[in-house]
C-alpha cells in the first residue's frame, strides 16, 4: 500500500472550490424541492380531485424511477426537443429540485396530516378561514413533524448531488476525478472529497440535532 | 333560532341519523341525551356543518346553512363548540388561543383582543393563566378555556359535545359550574351530556335519541320522571 498525499496539495485549491459549487447547486435544488413540494403537499390533502390525483402521480413517477436517469433525460432531451442547450447547472437543479418535491410533498404531506384531527375541526367551529387555518393553526404544529424528516432529505440530497459529475457539471466529485485523471492516481484525490461530503453531512446533522431539540424544549 | 327539518345522515350504509325535526329557541337551554352511538355527536356537529347532513336541511336563524354556496364561515363565527377533548391549539398561549380568532376573523384590533379576552378568563376563574401554554393546565382549567375560546367570538349559540366525559371526577363540578353561569345569562346552549344531574337541574328541555331516532323530548322533570317511551324507560334504568 502506497498513498500519497503529497501529490494532490496543487490541486487542493481546485477542489476545494468544488464545495462551493455544490452547495450552490444544493441550495437551489432544496428551495425548489421545498417551494415545489409544499404546493404539491397542499394538492394532496385539498379537495380538488384533479390536483390531487396529479399530485400522486407526480411523486409516484419521481420517486418509481432512477434519479440518474431523470437528470440524463432533463440534460439531453432538452437540446434535442427544443434546439436549445441547457447548462449543466440548470438541468442538474431541475432534475434534484423536481425529484426531492415528491419526497419534500410526501413529507410534508404525513406531518399535516399527523396534526391532530381536531385541530382543524376546533379551527373550523370558529370560522377561521382555511387559508388562515392552514398558515398559522395547522402548519406550525407540522412542523415539529416535519422538520427531523426534512433535514434527513437534506442530508441525502447532498451526498446523492454527486450524481451530477455525469453530466459534467464542476462539482466536488467531478473535480476528484479530473484532479484523478491528471495524477494517474484516484484514491487520493477521492478520499480527499470524500472526507469533504462527511463533513458538509456532519454539518447538517448538528444543526438537525439542534432543531429537534428546540422543538423538544417548547413542548 | 335553530330548526331542524328532516335530518338524515348516512356513514356509507350506515344510517346514523334518521329523520330528526327539532327545534331550539333562543335562550334554551337543551340536553341531548341517549345510549353511545345513538348519534348525539353526530347531530350536534350537523348543527354548525363538520358533519354534512345527507339530506334535510338545518336553519340557523332562518338561513339555510347546508344551502349550496351558504357563508359557512360566517354562520359559525355565530355558533361556538366546546369539545370533549378541548382541542385548545398548543401553540399559542391561552391568550392567544382566545384573542386569534376575533383578530383575524372579525377583525378586532389586539388592544380590544386582549381586553375582551382578560374579561373571559376572569369570567372562567383563570385571569392568572393567560401567558400560560395549553399544556400546563389541567382539564378542568384546559375545559374551561375552552369556553372561553368559543365565548371570545361572541356566539348566539353554544353547542357542547360531552364536555365534562374527559375529565378526572374532581374537575367535572368546576366545569359544570361555568356553564351554568352562562346558562342562567341566557345563552342558548345544546349540551350532549352524560350527566344526568346537569341535564335535570340546568336543561329546559331533554331530547332523547336511540339508534339515530328523535324517541322522545320534553321538559326534564316530565323525562326524568315520567318518560312516555319503552326505550327512553330502559336507558334512565341503566344511567340512573
Ligand atoms: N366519521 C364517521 N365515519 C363513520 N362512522 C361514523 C363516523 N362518526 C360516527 N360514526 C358512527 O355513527 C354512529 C353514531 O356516532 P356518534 O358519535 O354520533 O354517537 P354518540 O351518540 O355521540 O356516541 P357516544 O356517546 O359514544 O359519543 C356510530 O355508530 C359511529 O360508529
Ligand atoms: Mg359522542
Amino acid at each position: 500500500m502506497n498513498l500519497d498525499f503529497s501529490q494532490i496539495v496543487p490541486y487542493i485549491p481546485f477542489m476545494l472550490k468544488g464545495i462551493w459549487t455544490t452547495i450552490q447547486f444544493v441550495i437551489v435544488s432544496i428551495i425548489v424541492g421545498s417551494i415545489l413540494g409544499t404546493v404539491l403537499a397542499l394538492f394532496k390533502i385539498g379537495t380538488v380531485k384533479p390536483l390531487r390525483w396529479f399530485a400522486d402521480a407526480y411523486t409516484s413517477i419521481f420517486r418509481g424511477t432512477p434519479l440518474i436517469l431523470q437528470l440524463m433525460i432533463i440534460y439531453y432531451s432538452v437540446p434535442q426537443l427544443t434546439g436549445y442547450d441547457i447548462e449543466a447547472f440548470t438541468s442538474a437543479v431541475l432534475a434534484f429540485g423536481l425529484n426531492s418535491s415528491a419526497y419534500i410533498s410526501e413529507i410534508i404531506r404525513a406531518g399535516i396530516q399527523a396534526v391532530d384531527k381536531g385541530q382543524m375541526e376546533a379551527a373550523q367551529a370558529l370560522g377561521i378561514p382555511y387559508r388562515a387555518m392552514m398558515k398559522d393553526i395547522i402548519l406550525p404544529q407540522a412542523l415539529k413533524n416535519i422538520l427531523p424528516a426534512l433535514m434527513n432529505e437534506f442530508i441525502t440530497l447532498t451526498k446523492e448531488s454527486a450524481i451530477v459529475s455525469t453530466i459534467g457539471y464542476l462539482d466536488l466529485m467531478r473535480r476528484a476525478q479530473v484532479v484523478g485523471s491528471d495524477l494517474f492516481r484516484n484514491f487520493e484525490p477521492l478520499l480527499f472529497v470524500g472526507f469533504i461530503y462527511w463533513c458538509m453531512v456532519m454539518v447538517l446533522t448538528v444543526i438537525g440535532r439542534m432543531i429537534e431539540r428546540r422543538l423538544k424544549l417548547s413542548d | 333560532m335553530i330548526n331542524v327539518q328532516n335530518l338524515y345522515k348516512k356513514f356509507g350504509s350506515n344510517l346514523v341519523l334518521n329523520d330528526i325535526s327539532a327545534t331550539i329557541k333562543s335562550g334554551e337551554v337543551v340536553s341531548i341525551i341517549g345510549p353511545s352511538g345513538s348519534g348525539k355527536s353526530t347531530l350536534l356537529r350537523c348543527l354548525n356543518l363538520l358533519e354534512q347532513p345527507t339530506s334535510g336541511t338545518v336553519l340557523i336563524n332562518g338561513v339555510d346553512l347546508s344551502a349550496k354556496g351558504a357563508n359557512i364561515d360566517r354562520s359559525r363565527q355565530q355558533i361556538g363548540m366546546v369539545f370533549q377533548h378541548f382541542h385548545l391549539f398548543p401553540h399559542l398561549t391561552v391568550l392567544q388561543n382566545l384573542t386569534y380568532a376575533p383578530i383575524k376573523v372579525k377583525g378586532l384590533k389586539r388592544a380590544e383582543a386582549n381586553e375582551q379576552a382578560k374579561g373571559l378568563l376572569a369570567k372562567v376563574g383563570l385571569s392568572d393563566k393567560a401567558a400560560a401554554y395549553p399544556s400546563s393546565l389541567s382539564g378542568g382549567q384546559k375545559q374551561r378555556v375552552a369556553i372561553a375560546r368559543a365565548l371570545a367570538m361572541e356566539p348566539e349559540l353554544l353547542l357542547f359535545d360531552e364536555p365534562t366525559s374527559a375529565l378526572d371526577p374532581e374537575m367535572v363540578k368546576e366545569v359544570l359550574d361555568v356553564m351554568k353561569d352562562l346558562a342562567k345569562s341566557g345563552m342558548t346552549m345544546v349540551v350532549v351530556t352524560h350527566e344526568m344531574g346537569f341535564a335535570r337541574e340546568v336543561a329546559d328541555r331533554v331530547i332523547f335519541l336511540d339508534h339515530g331516532t328523535l324517541v322522545e323530548e320534553g321538559s326534564p322533570a316530565d323525562f326524568f320522571d315520567n318518560p312516555k317511551t319503552e326505550r327512553a324507560r330502559d336507558f334512565l334504568e341503566k344511567v340512573l
